[in-house]
């Protein structure tokens, strides 16, 4: 499974992956962070989907991560992206019979992968936490916000469990892009219908019907990430979180076992 | 009891479309060559992805190096193989490939350059795999199966794509392997490539296998040709029946009579022609090919 995992993280190393990725993740993490400060004072808000937040909010022990967690849901897009092409990809390039030859435990392969990609979405995760609380300390002295508490010990446990909290997000959405991965078999769709499920579909249902934001997918990860919001509580996203990648991936993994890979 | 490297019995594989393989037969013994022919569509694909676990029979069984094809961890250590071409990442390099594929089965890393060498992709190794033309894939395919230092192995149609000096090195290098005692089971449909360096053969038609064995004694089955000429055209049908009346069969293609015999009946052919009048131009016996054998018994038209 070590092997498996390694040859996966040669994969996902590559220069273009690996520096366009994180590329991404610097910029979102940046960008969100700054909307946070610049936009401060803003009448129509400062957070995600118009939300206010204040200069008392942003000076508790959590304001240092107020913009890292509101990043969640894009590296989770991002994170979708990156588990469901390198999973359907295998299917397309013909390659998943070279690594069935070398390594025909199909369960190993499907751990040894998910391992390599968790790593891959654990270092966006780091990353993008460097990037948004580095940016939110320089901004906020400009604005008047206190940092006397971001960095105090109830400060770095926000901090920690806050970055938990996003790479459980992540890796969910990662997880749901690996099931449609193994389910589609081609990066193109598996990809298309994740983002167009997360980013349209759901704002649209959860738009015409409040209530159903309590079982959408998308919606109980971006909780997850946030730890808990005002329609999900975190103790339901986590549970209704994990019940849909659970289900989900039991299909995949025994469909991929099962399965005959004849292309 | 001879120690064979591939051992089939009764395997199938039946879609929703009818068997892709039906009750197939067959031994490949150690050390040996192995051509695997049949026409498009006959199986063979089919039969090397059971061989090498990618799919499940539908019924019977196989044995490859002693282990069942239920356990592929137990043998595919000791097995390279190219199915249907070659496969890989088109953003690595062809180096970088060989890595992961090194790295997934636990091989030295040395190998790579060794194998990037021996393939004559040295100077290319480090080149992204989407650059490389259709005869290089065929090469780093190569090469990966070549990775575990096989004791068996199996190529789906190695030559697709290679130049005639590419072809002749294959050949060269299967041969060499063979040599060296590893068992090689190879698909193509270059057959007169297949006849230089098979020792046994493999026949399907349609999911069955309607030979198997020792490539000599496929050729013992067929029957031996005579071609004949005379230095006029009208002497054809003088030759044919000279034939005839000797109880041979022939007939006349391309200005040459074809006609069915063995070897010794050349000369008495030569001696009933000449008491006829006929002055031969040509008279050769010849032992049938495998690409005519190949047409004769699969039914394919030419």
């Amino acid at each position: 499974m070590i092997r498996i995992f390694k040859a996966e993280w040669r994969k996902l190393r590559r220069p273009t992956l690996l520096i366009g990725t994180l590329g991404a993740v610097i910029f979102f993490s940046g960008l969100v962070s700054s909307l946070l400060f610049l936009l401060l004072d803003s009448p129509s808000g400062n957070g995600d989907r118009g939300v206010v937040i204040t200069r008392e909010t942003l000076s508790l022990a959590g304001g240092a991560t107020k913009a890292f967690s509101s990043v969640g849901g894009l590296l989770g897009i991002v994170a979708l992206c990156v588990f469901a092409a390198q999973t359907a990809q295998e299917y397309t390039y013909g390659t998943l019979r070279n690594i069935l030859v070398r390594q025909p435990s199909r369960i190993k392969v499907l751990v040894g992968k998910f391992a390599s990609m968790k790593a891959f979405a654990f270092l966006m995760v780091l990353v993008s936490a460097i990037v948004s609380i580095g940016v939110s300390f320089v901004l906020a002295g400009g604005k008047d916000v206190s940092t006397a508490l971001w960095f105090s010990a109830d400060g770095r446990l926000e901090i920690a469990k806050t970055f938990l909290n996003v790479t459980i997000s992540v890796i969910g959405y990662g997880l749901f892009g690996m099931i449609l991965g193994l389910l589609l078999r081609s990066p193109i769709s598996s990809i298309s219908i994740g983002v167009l499920w997360l980013l349209i579909i759901e704002n649209i249902v959860g738009a015409l019907k409040a209530s159903s934001l309590n079982w959408l997918p998308g919606n109980q990860f971006s909780s997850i990430a946030s730890g808990g919001s005002e329609s999900v509580s975190y103790t339901h996203a986590l549970t209704f979180g994990g019940a849909y990648v659970f289900v989900g991936l039991f299909i995949a993994v025994v469909l991929f076992v099962r399965r005959d890979v004849a292309n | 009891m001879q120690k064979l490297a591939i051992s089939v019995t009764d395997l199938s594989k039946k879609y929703a479309t009818g068997f892709a393989l039906s009750h197939a037969n067959f031994e490949v013994p150690l050390g040996s060559v192995c051509g695997f022919v049949g026409p498009n569509g006959a199986g063979k694909t089919t039969t090397i992805r059971m061989l090498l676990g990618l799919i499940s029979p539908s019924s019977g069984t196989a044995r490859i190096l002693g282990e069942s094809i239920n356990d592929p961890e137990k043998y595919l250590p000791q097995v390279g193989a190219m199915i249907e071409g070659p496969a890989f990442y088109p953003a690595l390099t062809g180096a970088e490939n060989l890595r992961v594929l090194a790295t997934l089965g636990g091989f030295p890393k040395e190998r790579v350059d060794e194998l990037l060498t021996k393939v004559g992709l040295a100077d290319r190794g480090d080149s992204k795999y989407k650059t490389y033309s259709l005869g290089m894939k065929q090469r780093l395919g190569i090469a990966a199966a070549l990775l575990p230092n096989p004791q068996l192995l199996i190529l789906d149609e190695p030559t697709n794509g290679l130049d005639p000096e590419g072809i002749q090195e294959v050949r060269d290098l299967l041969r060499e392997l063979a040599n060296k005692g590893t068992t090689v089971f190879v698909s193509s449909h270059l057959l007169s490539e297949l006849e230089l360096i098979s020792d046994y053969l493999v026949m399907l038609r349609k999911g069955e296998v309607v030979f198997a064995g020792p490539i000599q004694e496929l050729f013992l089955k067929q029957q031996p040709v005579i071609l004949a000429q005379g230095s006029k055209e009208e002497d054809l049908e003088k030759i044919l029946a000279i034939a005839v009346a000797d109880g041979h069969r022939g007939t006349i293609r391309s200005g040459v009579a074809h006609i069915e015999g063995p070897q010794e009946w050349a000369g008495v052919l030569n001696q009933k022609a000449f008491q006829a009048g006929i002055v031969l131009t040509q008279l050769s016996p010849q032992l049938p090919n495998l690409e005519e054998t190949f047409f004769e018994m699969t039914g394919d038209k030419k």
